[in-house]
């Protein structure tokens, strides 16, 4: 007599579709029963994949922290420790320092993912490669982008940026980041598995990221001298928008390209 | 059988043989509409009566400036007929445009500054359309570095292809950004249909610098594109006929 | 012919400007036939090294 079928309990294969097997004995074959995982639910466990396998590396995740920090002590050193002058140029320093950070984070959004073949796996299951690739987007900007964001005030007061603009800079720091980490993972599909791929990375990157610089310097310099710093944050999260549709597209064909 | 043509273009040996023939017939017109635009713009053409002798600079400036857009343009066309289609000589194409593009796109920039001086005041300013302009060429060197750095040439072709299909949008920036946004640059008076700013002394011998640019453009796109094909076809059978011949 | 080369006074960008761009046209040939004559040559070495596709 054929015992019952039992359903997978775990996921493993979440990705793939859920299947039952019946518990097979030696003469008969195990019968498959599909049930098709959505791309929402694929993409909510990539992106809990992403940020639990992340926090298992936290050294990683404090590298471009640590560089962004780094970076903006630079310039109180080689320009000038007088906080008038600082705060003038504390807009651009941010931006730049948060940019280049960015972009250190960036050649580990696919990289751990193509070296064990997770990635073949998300192109080759079935589900929408680009929500998967949105959702690793997503994850790297809650592992990057948010905690630039938040380190942006303390970087900020050292350079002489006053209190009552701090919000503005945190907002505008974590809104313009969604952009960078949406544009710069197009560079990073297509120099997947480059060796030393750094310097072509942003050279790829950078073009396309200068509307987020100049918006979001210019959010942050109006942040500071209490201006309207409502117009170049819309324009931000317009190009935040802009990017989410686009971008994921544009990402998954270039993964698409560099596996094949 | 009128799609046979096109079809014809997608095929190695007979875009090789095409382009050979074809070369002379852009080259020669090419160095003829020059040189007599250099004529016209540097000796006929009187001087402006605001910038003197100085505004000669846009027989030089206009179209380099043309150039970088409309190779960009091209390379990015070719590009997606090479992706969508998957036909390996428009990635050829692809590829052959993108030096050429690249060292229009210096020539503009520098050829501005020169203009920019004496002008505006400045050999630079980081307004819409200079900025733009240099993302572009950044853009170009981020196509060829991309296409040197992956081994696999499908791959390359292909990964390049995407990258400046993504680009193409900086094109309309940089056309519009001088109505989009209060610049520096001057807003295009050449291209009004309507009334055009400048004298026909002045304005023929532009005209005959783009499209002698132009040719010069698809005269060298030609040669490049023949080199490019034969190295893809890597040790096709074609090849040893063609390279007799 | 003294005022042609001296361009109303701006002779020191217009003249630099036309090199430039005449370097470039002047360059692209080269390059070009260049990168042509490379190609040839190395398909002739494949060919006679008698690889088949």
């Amino acid at each position: 007599m054929r015992s019952a079928a039992t359903p997978a309990t775990r996921a493993p294969s979440a990705l793939q579709p859920a299947a039952e097997e019946r518990a097979a004995s030696v003469d008969t074959p195990p019968v498959i029963v599909i049930h098709p995982a959505t791309p929402l639910s694929a993409a909510r466990l990539a992106l809990a994949r992403d940020l639990r396998l992340a926090f298992r590396k936290r050294g990683q995740l404090v590298q471009p922290l640590a560089f962004f920090a780094l970076v903006t002590l630079l310039f109180p050193l080689a320009v000038s420790p007088e906080m008038a002058r600082l705060r003038d140029i504390a807009p651009g320093v941010l931006w730049v320092a948060a940019l280049l950070a960015s972009l250190l984070a960036l050649e580990f959004l696919f990289r751990d993912d193509a070296h064990d073949g997770t990635l073949e796996q998300y192109a080759i299951s079935g589900q929408s490669l680009i929500s998967l690739v949105f959702a690793k987007i997503v994850a790297h900007w809650l592992l990057t982008g948010v905690p630039l964001a938040l380190m942006a005030p303390l970087a900020g007061l050292s350079l002489g940026v006053p209190v009552a603009a701090l919000p503005g800079v945190i907002l505008s720091v974590a809104v313009g980041t969604i952009a960078l980490s949406l544009i710069g993972s197009i560079g990073a599909a297509l120099t997947l598995g480059v060796k030393r791929s750094g310097a072509l990375l942003a050279l790829l990157t950078l073009p396309l990221s200068l509307p987020v610089l100049i918006f979001g310097a210019r959010a942050t310099q109006l942040a500071i001298t209490a201006g309207p710093l409502l117009a170049p944050l819309e324009l931000l999260a317009a190009l935040a928008v802009l990017g989410a549709t686009l971008a994921p597209i544009a990402a998954a064909a270039a993964l698409r390209i560099s596996l094949e | 059988m009128t799609w046979t043509w096109f079809h014809r273009l997608a095929s190695p040996p007979y875009v090789y043989a095409l382009a050979a023939r074809l070369t002379p017939w852009f080259a020669w017109p090419a160095g003829l509409l020059i040189a007599a635009g250099l004529w016209g713009g540097l000796v006929l053409a009187p001087p402006d009566y605001q910038q003197g002798d100085g505004f000669r600079i846009i027989y030089v400036h206009a179209p380099s400036a043309w150039m970088s857009l409309m190779v960009y343009t091209t390379m990015a066309l070719a590009a997606a007929v090479g992706l969508i289609w998957r036909i390996k000589v428009a990635h050829a194409v692809a590829a052959s445009c993108a030096p050429v593009g690249a060292s229009f796109t210096f020539a503009a920039l520098v050829t501005g500054a020169l203009w920019g001086e004496p002008m505006w005041g400045t050999y630079w300013e980081w307004d819409p359309r200079l900025t733009s302009e240099l993302i572009l060429l950044f853009l170009y060197l981020g196509y060829m570095g991309l296409r040197s750095a992956l081994e696999d040439a499908t791959r390359a072709d292909r990964a390049s292809a995407l990258l400046a299909v993504v680009g193409v949008v900086n094109v309309p920036i940089i056309h519009y950004s001088v109505t989009w946004w209060n610049s520096l640059h001057q807003a295009p008076s050449v291209m009004r249909l309507s009334k055009p700013a400048m004298p026909a002394s002045m304005l023929v011998p532009l005209m005959m610098m783009l499209l002698g640019f132009t040719l010069f453009f698809a005269a060298v796109l030609l040669v490049r594109l023949r080199g490019e094909v034969l190295t893809r076809e890597r040790s096709a059978s074609w090849v040893r006929e063609a390279l007799s011949a | 012919m003294r005022s042609f080369l001296d361009m109303g006074g701006y002779a020191a960008f217009v003249w630099p400007a036309y090199a430039v761009t005449l370097a470039v046209i002047v360059l692209n040939v080269v390059w070009a036939r260049r990168a042509l004559a490379r190609s040839r040559t190395a398909a002739r070495q494949r060919q006679d090294r008698g690889e088949t596709p």
